[in-house]
């Protein structure tokens, strides 16, 4: 074996020729910053862009525009009350269809399930969220909205008379084209994500505490409903809260199928429209105050949206909170 | 029928109450399966429906001549929709998949905890929600208006799906940079690597998969987004290849227009227009799908 | 005061032998054993003093001092959490990775301050390598692996990079093992083996001094005797510093041997500290501090 001792310490850190790579590594860092900026500045744009853009509307009237029930662009009239009121509507109907769905599907996958099986049925529901807005409202219209207002008629028929289901349900529209319509479509498309999320709550379900109600004798119903409900109650508030705020932005699918009425109704058989799908239909050959209003709208849903966000981050942050100390 | 021959402390004799609680049980599993029947029912019937009707007018001549100027005509095809969502969409992925990248690794290997890394997530979150029609008044007001005619472009629907998808990719690269090894990033570091160097050649290629896989969804949804475009690329019915003027046009806009149209020929130009769009999108999803699978394989195979 | 100065009179005679003196002392070859002393006539690779390392608010060690000698095997050993690794890793300035982390009092290598503001951490790492308790190979070929670190300093001819690659892995002694399939995967190898590519990559740089961070917990007993024996060879030309729990180990391939233990401070928060530093031999027979020789006895029985 070669002896090689050296006995010249090497050269000293400091004062030799910089080692490459300093001047990169600054600007890379510098880039990441920025790209992490930009999500800010472009929150901040939206905001100040569309707020900017509505100020018109909302000095043409005052703020009471936005409670006003009326929408008569012709008229000069530009109230949000009545989209907005029937957005909720729409918006609740299909968290009626999508939650409970959602949750049993996500029980399916996660407690049911075969390992095998999983994956595909997770593919299934991935194919569903990917399918565009537009090609479900082409569906809905095209394929169900005939059939869907022989329905309606029948069920108007079996309610009529009945105090409130009666006046909920109807004189139905003869198109089928409907504010029920529009929810049920609304509540098929959101179904995808509020499964995501209940889904993931549910997998976080410890195994030791189903094994423990299994081990108590308890059936699979009754394990569910003793361990793994409780543990994901406010993840699935919180899957409820954020399938909300996906209903009420959604566009293009309600535009197809509501019937665009803007006048305010509470039977849900009638033809409505919402915030989203009234600027789709509308802004197209809108100018002035009207489609500042149009743009006031999507200022409305962007505050919902925010709203929305603080409030399933909350929800879940509190729910994190208890695990923790569980 | 044996229960009455069965000692009351058997084991198999069922305890009072035993069959109800079964029953309850199953009647529950029942639904639970009957939700996923549910969800799968509309996916078939959807797409079973779409492909019917859609492939009465598919043909090559469909997918390459030019969109027809009357909506009633029956000649015509929808080439130009299809090169529109084809140069909006890649603009998009250009704009929104590096910018969400570079954030994420600002999230994962820079910001951390930071309290201002909290504050980007959180706003990520913010803007994963907001509404696609938004951002089409956002980009609609914010770079079409000031521009007037020559302000509807390829290029202003790239910036609106830009950035609708900018969330969902910084959310993706910021999920597969954690996912890689710790001692990955020391091993490289300890050999006197930089950070940037460290992270676009051990870091980055051990996580390119998954966010492979994560843009190429979020590709597909933006591919079929209808409400960011309506307002901002104009209308035509030719095709205009170029991504940064001139008027354009997309498959999801043609469905729109066409689908309540009350000429038969424009409603068969919606389907087929839908049957292709589902075709593109669907194509996108089953890569993404593959990629991870793949992807997962060759880790667990190692 | 260090329980090191305040029981070996020797610890005196390293403070003689300053880091900052002009004139090398001459090596002598490592086969003569040295003296029960700390570094006496030895040239000094790292000193430290005064050091202490904090994790965010939290002191993880403390009162730590004493000097690495060229052309050694110096091993830390203790029990968990007494901060072996800890000041290990301060010494190639990993804990910059870490938020919050700090180092405290003076660490100098070759009689520069390693923490000075003109230091530039990455040419600290390229000096002095290090390699970790689990094999940590990256996804890539054999040949990309060993490569890695060359690229990074700029070599980029595909001949010169060759010569490197087979140099390190000759040092490593995986040559023989791997020649024929530089070009598979690393992650093919076996645990004994991805250490010692690890080993390879970290010589391909070129380094002065290899820290090891418990290099062989993963290992089975024969690729850990591999490696030991590498480390015997490797040490002709490298200085080396170890973290070990294995005392066998510590007491078979160091020359010098660091006890440090853990203690509650006056807060009641365990805090690591240096107890005793000496010739390995020293450390094993007789050591000066009943707690060196509690840990030592209580665990050969």
């Amino acid at each position: 074996m070669t002896q090689v001792l050296d006995p010249a310490p090497p050269p000293p850190l400091v004062g030799g020729p910089r080692p490459p790579g300093f001047g990169v590594d600054r600007v890379f860092r510098v880039l990441a910053l920025l790209a992490g900026l930009f999500v800010l500045v472009v929150l901040v744009c939206i905001i100040g862009v569309l707020l900017d853009s509505s100020l018109e509307w909302l000095r043409f009237e005052g703020f009471g525009s936005l409670f006003s029930l009326e929408w008569e662009p012709e008229n000069a009239k530009f109230g949000a009350g009545a989209m907005a009121l029937m957005t909720l509507i729409v918006s609740a109907l299909a968290l009626v269809i999508a939650v409970p769905i959602s949750v049993g599907i996500a029980l399916f996958v996660t407690e049911i399930a075969p390992r095998r099986a999983r994956l595909p049925i997770v593919f299934v529901i991935d194919l569903l969220a990917a399918i565009p807005s537009v090609v479900f409202g082409l569906w809905m219209l095209r394929q169900l909205s005939k059939p869907l207002s022989g329905i309606y008629a029948d069920v108007h028929a079996a309610v009529a008379g009945v105090p409130v289901l009666g006046d909920l349900l109807g004189d139905p529209s003869a198109s089928g084209l409907s504010i029920m319509t529009a929810g049920i479509v609304v509540g098929i498309m959101i179904t995808p994500i509020v499964t995501a999320i209940t889904r993931e709550v549910f997998a976080t379900c410890p195994p030791a505490q189903k094994e423990a109600s299994l081990a108590l004798g308890a059936t699979r119903w009754e394990m569910i409903r003793g361990a793994v409900f409780p543990h994901s109650r406010s993840g699935v508030v919180a899957a409820v809260i954020i399938g909300f705020g996906r209903a009420v932005g959604e566009t293009i699918a309600v535009a197809l199928v509501i019937g665009a009425s803007q006048r305010l109704t509470g039977n849900l058989l009638a033809p409505g429209d919402t915030l989203a799908s009234v600027v789709a239909n509308q802004f197209g050959e809108a100018s002035g105050v009207w489609r500042s209003a149009l743009i006031g709208f999507g200022l409305v849903l962007l505050v919902i949206t925010i709203v929305i966000g603080i409030a399933a981050r909350s929800v879940l942050r509190r729910s994190n909170r208890r695990l923790g100390i569980v | 029928m044996a229960a009455p021959t069965l000692p009351a402390d058997s084991l198999l004799q069922p305890r009072a109450g035993t069959g109800l609680r079964r029953f309850r049980s199953g009647l529950a599993s029942g639904l639970i399966v009957g939700a996923f029947v549910l969800a799968a029912v509309p996916l078939v019937a959807l797409v079973y429906y779409i492909a019917r009707e859609g492939l009465k007018v598919m043909s090559w001549e469909f997918l390459t001549t030019d969109l027809p100027f009357a909506q009633r005509s029956l000649e015509g095809g929808i080439y130009p929709a299809i090169v529109g969502t084809v140069v909006i969409t890649l603009g998009a992925t250009l704009i929104a998949v590096p910018l969400g990248v570079m954030g994420g690794i600002y999230l994962n290997e820079y910001g951390r905890r930071s309290r201002f890394a909290a504050l980007v997530r959180f706003l990520a979150e913010i803007l994963t929600g907001v509404p696609s029609i938004v951002m089409g008044l956002f980009i609609y007001t914010f770079w079409v208006l000031p521009r007037g005619a020559s302000g509807f472009s390829a290029f202003a629907g790239s910036l609106a799906l830009g950035a609708l998808m900018l969330p969902v990719v910084i959310r993706t690269s910021e999920e597969m940079l954690k996912l890689v090894p710790h001692e990955l990033r020391e091993g490289s570091l300890a050999l006197g690597s930089r950070k940037s160097r460290t992270i676009r050649t051990v870091v980055l290629p051990h996580a390119a998969p998954g966010i492979v896989s994560g843009s190429l969804l979020a590709v597909a949804r933006a591919a079929g987004e209808t409400a960011p475009l309506l307002f901002v690329i104009g209308a035509t019915n030719l095709v205009n290849w170029d991504w940064l003027s001139g008027s354009n046009t997309a498959l999801s806009v043609q469905i729109f227009g066409n689908a309540s149209a009350p000429f038969v020929p424009a409603q068969e130009r919606a389907f087929g227009a839908a049957l292709t769009l589902i075709l593109i999108v669907f194509l996108a999803t089953a890569l993404a799908r593959i990629v991870t699978v793949v992807y997962t394989r060759r880790v667990s195979g190692s | 005061m260090t329980p090191e100065s305040d029981m070996t009179p020797a610890a005196t005679a390293g403070d003689t032998i300053s880091p900052v003196d002009p004139t090398p002392t001459p090596v002598r070859p490592p086969e003569v054993p040295a003296e029960p002393a700390s570094v006496p006539g030895r040239e000094v690779v790292f000193n430290l003093s005064g050091v202490e390392i904090f994790y965010g608010e939290a002191r993880a060690v403390t009162d730590v001092d004493l000097d690495i000698a060229r052309n050694e095997i110096s091993a830390f050993i203790g029990p968990s959490g007494c901060g072996k690794t800890t000041v290990l890793r301060s010494l190639n300035r990993m804990h910059d990775l870490t938020p919050g982390a700090r180092v405290a009092g003076t660490i100098t290598y070759h009689g520069e301050d390693l923490y000075g503001p003109k230091v530039d951490a990455a040419e600290v790492r390229r000096r002095i390598g290090m390699v970790f308790q689990k094999p940590n190979p990256f996804p890539k070929s054999i040949f990309d692996n060993i490569a890695y670190g060359p690229r990074i300093n700029g070599v980029r001819k595909r001949a010169a990079l060759e010569g490197i690659v087979e140099q390190a892995l000759t040092r490593a002694a995986l040559w023989g093992e791997v020649k024929d399939k530089l070009k598979s995967s690393a992650l093919s190898l076996s645990g004994g083996q991805a250490q010692r590519l690890c080993i390879a990559r970290a010589l391909a740089v070129d380094p002065d001094v290899l820290l090891m961070d418990e290099p062989c917990s993963a290992l089975d007993p024969i690729a850990t005797a591999r490696i030991e024996d590498l480390m015997e060879e490797l040490k002709e030309t490298l200085t080396i510093v170890i973290v070990t729990h294995n005392m066998q180990q510590a007491a078979r391939v160091s020359d010098r041997t660091a006890f440090y233990t853990a203690e509650p401070d006056e807060a009641g928060r365990r805090v690591g500290k240096l107890v005793e530093y000496d010739a390995t031999a020293t450390i094993f027979t007789k050591p000066s501090d009943p707690r060196t020789e509690g840990y030592i006895t209580g665990r050969f029985g």
